[in-house]
């Protein structure tokens, strides 16, 4: 367990080194940001006609979005790199674990995520002085742990793909492709559908999102669902590392 | 410490390594010598954990490769032909992260005693993107010998140095050969004379041959030879020379020099000098002229016969 730890602070502050990270940092601190100015300058013109105020969804909400594209983004170089420039086989001949190895990575990256949600902690802070009677304390925490699950899933997707490349991009593309499939294309087919549809609506990613963590709802069954889709992440990811070695 | 017992692996339908069985034991240093594309490096991946074999089986310091990879990893320090590195991390950092992975104790103490082993304790706080390449060899050696494990496997160590930087490595790989057990593979035949016990000559996935540097000679030769330069013309001398006892057979070669050859343990230099001397002829230059190990190399990996 402790080179987990070792290989997840490694790359927790290698994060910091790196431009990319800083340029997700932005774009989802800024267009977070700009999205609250916006909804906050908006609702106040219309505050005489009684619109209701903004609630903590219009911050996650569009957090969750931007995780599609921030995950690849994170996750992209985290085994592909390791892999192009060789240290894969440092790492390999190391005592350390595949199984280790990518959980370590995957941690990393969800560190820098969480890190980077908590800064957007600031926005319901403000919004909960500007509202009164204050904002709605069992949606924002179900709203937060709901994007946090989202973003451990989102990673460990995003690590899988990364340990299946040895091309950066490559692992970006696929990542963003499948997110985008399963948070949102797969559940096409259930609107068509008039009966028979719950298997697509089931393997939406959002939906569970949207429908409970957003609207304060909290179901042991939908946590575990998101914590299974990082567990498939990470063990798709360590068999893929472990079939390096057979190659 | 080292026992390969007929290794095997089949890259897809290409047999990188067949059958291969050596050994290598506790405070010797043995040498992979081959051609590019023999499976030196395939074999010491093999040994180090990185990668089962297809068939066949090997024990590192007592530990099965495959069923023990784990202990095997924990005991072997390794450094790869392409010497890995971490470009934005310090040699510092670099070298603590290593040993965090390997659970030491009093992590930042060891990583001091490595860095002065390879002569980089002044480097420590500089970027490992800032180091030559023979800095990153010896940052790499520091890695492999972090954990004072019992083998040392390098593949290539001195591979793109200067003359200089292969000096260094070289008296590293020597001083600390003494106390472990190092297996290096080289296709550097000087440097397998130099610094190894035993060399074993491996070409297209066998190996050719196995035994120490000099044996080698002898057995390729026949005999050991040396080259005699006398003032003048040197063509009387050679009935003359070929009576000297233990001379077995003399020529004279394109430059000038006579070219004798002895069997091994009679040495009939101090003979030959007094002949020269005695036949009236200036002695120039009287030196042993063994095979080179280039030359038993080349022989040997021409045709894969076993001498």
């Amino acid at each position: 367990m402790r080179n987990v730890w070792t290989i997840a602070s490694r790359e927790y502050r290698h994060y910091f080194a790196t431009p990319i990270a800083y340029v997700v940092a932005l774009l989802i601190l800024a267009t977070v940001g700009i999205l609250f100015v916006l909804i906050l300058w908006s609702t106040n013109q219309q505050a005489m006609y009684g619109a209701t105020p903004p609630e903590v969804g219009a911050i996650v909400s569009p957090m969750a979005f931007l995780f599609l594209f921030a995950a690849p983004a994170l996750t992209m170089r985290l085994l592909a790199d390791e892999q192009r420039t060789g240290t894969m086989e440092l790492l390999l001949t190391a005592p350390v674990r595949d199984w280790e190895l990518v959980v370590g990575k995957w941690l990393g990256s969800f560190l820098f995520l969480l890190t980077i949600i908590g800064v957007t902690l600031i926005f319901p802070l403000v919004l909960n002085r500007m509202v009164t009677p204050g904002i709605d304390q069992g949606i924002l925490i179900t709203s937060y742990l709901g994007i946090i699950l989202v973003a451990a899933s989102f990673l460990a997707i995003g690590t899988a793909f990364s340990s299946f490349f040895s091309n950066q991009v490559s692992a970006f593309i696929a990542t963003l492709v499948a997110l985008v499939f399963f948070w949102w294309i797969v559940g096409w087919p259930a609107q068509v559908m008039p009966i028979g549809g719950e298997i697509f609506t089931y393997l939406e990613l959002s939906s569970r999102f949207y429908n409970n963590f957003l609207g304060g709802i909290l179901h042991l069954s939908d946590v575990v669902y998101y914590l299974s889709i990082t567990a498939l992440g990470l063990f798709l990811g360590t068999i893929a590392v472990e079939m390096r070695r057979w190659r | 410490m080292i026992i390969a017992n007929g290794l095997t692996k089949d890259y897809g339908s290409r047999r990188a390594i067949e059958n291969l069985r050596f050994e290598a034991r506790q405070g010797e240093v043995v040498g992979f010598l081959g051609p590019n594309g023999a499976g030196k490096t395939t074999t010491m991946r093999i040994l180090t954990g990185y990668m089962p074999p297809t068939y066949g089986k090997a024990t590192v310091a007592g530990y099965d490769i495959v069923a023990d990879s784990l202990e095997v990893r924990k005991r072997v320090g390794y450094l790869p032909e392409t010497v890995p590195l971490y470009p934005d991390m310090t040699v510092f950092e670099y070298l603590k992260f290593m040993a965090d992975l390997r659970h030491l104790p009093n992590a930042e103490d060891m990583v001091d005693e490595a860095l002065e082993k390879v002569g980089m304790e002044e480097r420590a706080e500089g970027y490992i993107s800032n180091l030559s390449k023979g800095m990153k060899q010896r940052i790499g050696l520091a890695q492999a010998l972090l954990h004072k494990p019992e083998v040392l496997i390098l593949d290539e160590p001195t591979i793109g140095l200067d003359p200089a930087q292969v000096v260094e490595v070289r008296n590293i790989i020597r001083e600390v050969g003494k106390e472990r057990t190092v297996l290096l593979s080289t296709h550097i035949l000087s440097e397998a004379q130099q610094l190894c016990d035993r060399v074993l000559i491996i070409n297209k996935g066998r190996i050719v041959v196995e035994d120490t540097p000099e044996n080698l000679q002898s057995r390729l030769v026949g005999g050991e030879r040396a080259i005699l330069r006398v003032r003048g013309e040197s063509d009387e001398l050679v009935p003359k020379l070929k009576e000297v006892p233990g001379i077995q057979d003399v020529k004279a070669n394109p430059d000038g020099a006579l070219e004798f050859q002895f069997a091994p343990g009679q040495d009939p230099r101090p003979l030959v000098a007094r002949t020269v001397i005695g036949a009236g002829y200036d002695l120039l230059e009287l030196r042993p002229a063994g095979l080179s190990l280039e030359e038993i190399f080349l022989e040997l990996t021409k045709d894969s016969t076993i001498s």
